[in-house]
């Protein structure tokens, strides 16, 4: 909340002005590296290659970018752009609104039925948090592997789908619903599914949001998961594409269209976090305290 | 707890299967196998194994590699850690003091939290690589022969930047909600009471920021620890030399790269280790948080 | 609409008992308030009615028909909810619709319903309403509404009043009681506050301790309280009750004052007076001397609040407006013989016959 600017401990002018120097600074440190990628590819890798690169978009924007998606990048990774795009927009579709329904579902048995073995199944989840994926890389691979999962969807997705984080969230909303509201739908008529239907779904509707943006972002930026189970470049995701294309840098690298893929893998979820940022703040600071 | 629930019998097992399969086929079995396999000695064609007990653990552990990746992963994660939140809690005060546009600061703000970490890398890289990087052209002019490819400090100093940049934005959120959360009449009184604005920041706002800032330390150190894979693999590659392999990288290296697969494993054992006493440390410590008015 | 009877309807929670045997007949149309201080299990009564907790043992019927084993939704009731348990998300008319709906009603029927309901509620101008856009009192008209459009064949309500302030209170009990007479549904209803169980009831169930501790009309609950519990909880001020020590031709009171009143089983018994019923003495008349240490004065009437003098049992007085008494008085009181109450010093029952 802003103070009124005549309060006690409402900044005065002078220091308003200091802090909106600061944060501009560093709105400019933040940013830049994002700019400075897009200043990159609208110009030629000639112009790339000579620098200072120049502060403004050059003129190449339109080639670079009908070239990239026309087969520019096939030409460098051994895969279309849109390919890309649509193996990375999948996996981090996958995750998300794979891990919203199973995390939902599990939450919802959780909180509302009583059932033998109930804290097990629990703690069972909980405990999960506390194995990221990096600390079991190489197990979790040949189960990968032993199941024919490796160049698959599936293989990009079912193991990151499972992550104790939103069934925790989840539990914890669903907590918060009075036992009343519960009661009465009982009294009203209303089942296990007309209950989460008619009423916990659409008071959740927030809470699905900020999960949502978050876990969208999660699978947006895997890295470590999808360089091990993807052999194919066809199953490559966008982050992975990149990283070949720049390991396999030579004097003929056309840098232009690898900045075109920078500035495509980072733009779609930039574009979600910047146009859910009201559910997706609430989400982050509220889930994860 | 709750009063009311629904008396069906069956019904949760089958919500709960879904997750319950996939974390006991994707968390708990290859957990138990890393357990197993951290036991085991593998020969170089993986046909047959032999039982060695700590062995493994004895070799990882007296190992001038491992220890060297320790020592990089505690530099490299205490760096990171300080500087994001030190920055994020700096800017986070700076935007409080703001009255209009604050939304404007926080949407240009957020930006690197929706950047993969690789990426974040490789940005980082475009401007400071030593060839065509706009931004390493001053670092040459004065006098410093910048070049993160081959000098070990630069490598460090460049992923920690990267790694700091991609954190700031996650940090400062947090920041924000925390001094908002602050009872303006805490503040106040302070004021009444005749401490100066920097006064009662050290010896009012900061100390109840403490759950927040606690809070963001395990968060940070877990991401630099795991998340900044990325971040190593697409710009260093653990190099120059083995500078910048940390832990995370170390396991991964051995694992998938070097093929040592039993030391492989120990190594995520220890790293299991060491992400669960984290947890286990910040529990202790949400339980006790402060609670504001 | 129908007859409740319980029949000795127990529940324990892991082998703790907490609703002790409670039995009673109510028959179709009966207004019965079931009331008793927080804890008493009260609630949990009218849960087990509604379905929402399990009866341990013992029967419940509802219109005849034993419901122990079915869900709430099959026991043809309807219930109120202390924080009325509006669903937040949706509109007043879809609040009130949304058990008809399930119920499988026809939509013609469903607007009916409502748009009646919303009449005799006088909720027709925000029915398109959320809940979060409505006082306390229009979400406890809804909250009313949303179980007066089912018709049940039972009423429950939970408290339905205490989020209230005191004078929508008051003007809600009116309505509930109106609403009652019009509709002639049989009604349970749980107050820990007695003036709503004096003023609603048909009948009241006293509950302590998950045990019935008298189940009568208003009246006889006020005017023959079956145990020393009901006797301190139902009157206000609460009655003066302490020990006395009865003998052939009166009882010593605390401070070894005497009284003669005869006809008391000699020995140590619990004397209860409610200050309604202690008069200003008149000269000559046996008398118990009260030392006040405060007096708080209403207008219309007094109260005085004080020790018997020579002891530290606690009395309070109902003393005219215009009393001149003050704190240091002391003031001589005599008990109306008609209304004295005596109850057994080991189980607090009522003491009739002597």
């Amino acid at each position: 909340m802003a103070e009124a600017p005549d309060s006690p401990i409402a900044a005065r002018a002078s220091e308003r002005l200091i802090a909106h120097f600061w944060m501009v600074l560093g709105v400019i440190v933040v940013a830049f590296p994002v700019y400075y990628v897009f200043i990159a590819s609208t110009h030629t890798t000639q112009t790339i290659l000579r620098p200072p690169l120049p502060l403004i978009p050059g003129p190449e924007a339109a080639a670079n970018y009908r070239d990239a998606f026309s087969g520019g990048v096939s030409r460098i990774g051994g895969v279309s752009l849109w390919r890309l795009l649509a193996n990375t927009t999948i996996v981090a579709l996958g995750i998300a609104l794979g891990k919203i329904a199973i995390s939902m579902a599990s939450a919802y048995a959780i909180v509302f039925f009583r059932f033998p073995l109930r804290m097990v199944c629990f703690w069972l989840i909980f405990i999960t948090l506390m194995l990221p994926v990096e600390v079991r890389i190489q197990p979790t691979y040949k189960v990968m592997v032993d199941l024919g999962l490796i160049d698959t969807y599936p293989g990009l997705i079912l193991p990151l789908i499972a992550s104790a984080t939103a069934t925790l969230l989840f539990r914890q909303f669903f907590m918060t619903i009075p036992d009343e509201l519960l009661e009465a739908a009982r009294v009203d008529g209303a089942g296990p599914w007309r209950f989460f239907r008619d009423i916990l779904w659409p008071l959740s509707l927030t809470n699905v949001a900020a999960i949502f943006v978050i876990q969208f972002i999660y699978g947006w930026t895997q890295y470590l998961w999808p360089l091990l189970v993807t052999n194919s470049n066809e199953m490559n995701t966008i982050v992975i594409a990149l990283k070949k294309m720049i390991s396999f840098a030579d004097a003929d690298t056309p840098w232009n269209l690898v900045m075109v893929t920078s500035v495509l893998a980072i733009l779609p979820p930039i574009l979600v976090v910047v146009l859910m940022q009201r559910w997706f703040v609430k989400g982050l600071v509220e889930t994860e305290k | 707890m709750r009063r009311t629930v629904f008396p069906h019998r069956l019904l949760p097992w089958l919500l709960l299967a879904p997750q319950l399969a996939i974390t006991l086929i994707f968390f708990y079995w290859p957990a138990a196998q890393a357990f197993r396999q951290s036991m085991l000695k593998e020969d170089p064609f993986g046909l047959s194994s032999t039982f060695v007990g700590l062995a493994n653990f004895r070799k990882v552990l007296s190992d001038p590699n491992y220890l060297n990746s320790v020592q990089v992963t505690a530099v490299f994660s205490a760096s990171v850690a300080f500087l994001a939140m030190s920055i994020a809690l700096f800017l986070a005060v700076q935007a409080e003091k703001i009255i209009r546009g604050k939304g404007f600061y926080r949407t240009l703000m957020i930006w690197p939290y929706a950047v993969a970490p690789a990426i974040a890398g490789m940005l980082w890289l475009f401007m400071f690589n030593p060839s065509f990087g706009t931004l390493a052209r001053p670092l040459r002019v004065m006098g410093i022969n910048w070049n993160p490819l081959l000098n070990a400090d630069h490598a460090m100093i460049l992923i920690i930047a990267a790694a700091t940049w991609k954190q700031i934005s996650y940090n400062f959120l947090f920041f924000v909600a925390g001094l908002q959360a602050i009872p303006r009449s805490l503040l106040e009184a302070a004021a009444i009471d005749g401490a100066s604005r920097r006064h009662s920041f050290w010896t009012i706002t900061f100390p109840l920021l403490a759950p927040t800032t606690f809070f963001l330390l395990v968060v940070n150190t877990v991401y630099a620890l795991f998340d900044t894979f990325g971040i190593i693999h697409a710009v260093t590659g653990g190099g120059p030399g083995k500078a910048t392999e940390t832990l995370v990288y170390k396991v991964y290296n051995d694992g998938f790269v070097n093929l040592i697969m039993g030391e492989s494993a120990a190594q995520s054992v220890i790293l299991m280790v060491i992400v669960i006493a984290l947890t286990a440390f910040q529990f202790r410590f949400i339980e006790r948080r402060v609670h504001y008015g | 609409m129908a007859r409740i009877l319980l029949n000795d309807v127990r529940k324990s929670y892991s082998g703790n008992q907490v609703i002790h045997g409670i039995s009673i007949d109510i028959p179709d149309g009966e207004f019965v308030v079931i009331v008793g201080p927080s804890g008493c299990g009260k609630s949990t009564l009218l849960r087990m009615v509604a379905g929402l907790e399990a009866i341990t043992s013992g029967t419940l019927e509802i219109g005849g028909k034993v419901v122990n084993d079915l869900e709430p939704r099959e026991r043809d009731i309807a219930m109120v909810f202390q924080n009325y348990a509006l669903y937040p998300h949706m509109s007043v008319r879809e609040n009130m619709a949304y058990g008809l709906k399930i119920a499988k009603m026809p939509k013609d029927q469903i607007e009916a319903q409502v748009a009646k309901a919303a009449r005799m509620l006088e909720l027709e101008p925000y029915l398109d309403r959320k809940p979060r856009a409505l006082s306390g009192g229009q979400r406890q008209r809804v909250a009313m509404g949303r179980a007066l459009v089912r018709e049940p064949s039972a009423f429950l309500l939970d408290e339905p009043l205490s989020n209230l302030d005191a004078k929508l209170r008051v003007q809600m009990r009116l309505q509930i009681k109106e609403m009652h007479l019009r509709t002639g549904q049989t009604t349970l209803y749980v107050t820990h506050d007695q003036v709503e169980a004096m003023t609603l009831a048909d009948r009241l169930i006293v509950m302590n301790k998950g045990v019935a501790e008298q189940i009568a009309t208003p009246l006889e609950v006020y005017q023959t309280p079956a145990t020393e519990f009901v006797a301190g909880f139902i009157g206000s001020p609460a009655m003066n009750i302490f020990t006395v020590e009865a003998e052939a031709g009166g009882v010593t009171l605390p401070g070894g004052h005497r009284l003669p009143l005869s006809g008391l089983p000699a020995g140590s018994l619990r004397l209860g007076l409610r200050p309604e019923h202690l008069n200003l003495a008149e000269t000559g008349q046996p008398a118990i001397p009260v030392d006040l240490r405060s007096v708080e004065r209403l207008g219309a009437d007094a109260f005085g609040y004080g020790v018997i003098a020579g002891s530290d049992a606690a009395m309070t007085l109902r003393l005219p407006g215009t009393t001149q008494a003050q704190r240091g008085d002391r003031v001589d009181v005599a008990p109306d013989p008609q209304h004295l109450h005596v109850f057994d010093p080991t189980d607090g029952r009522r003491l009739e016959n002597f």
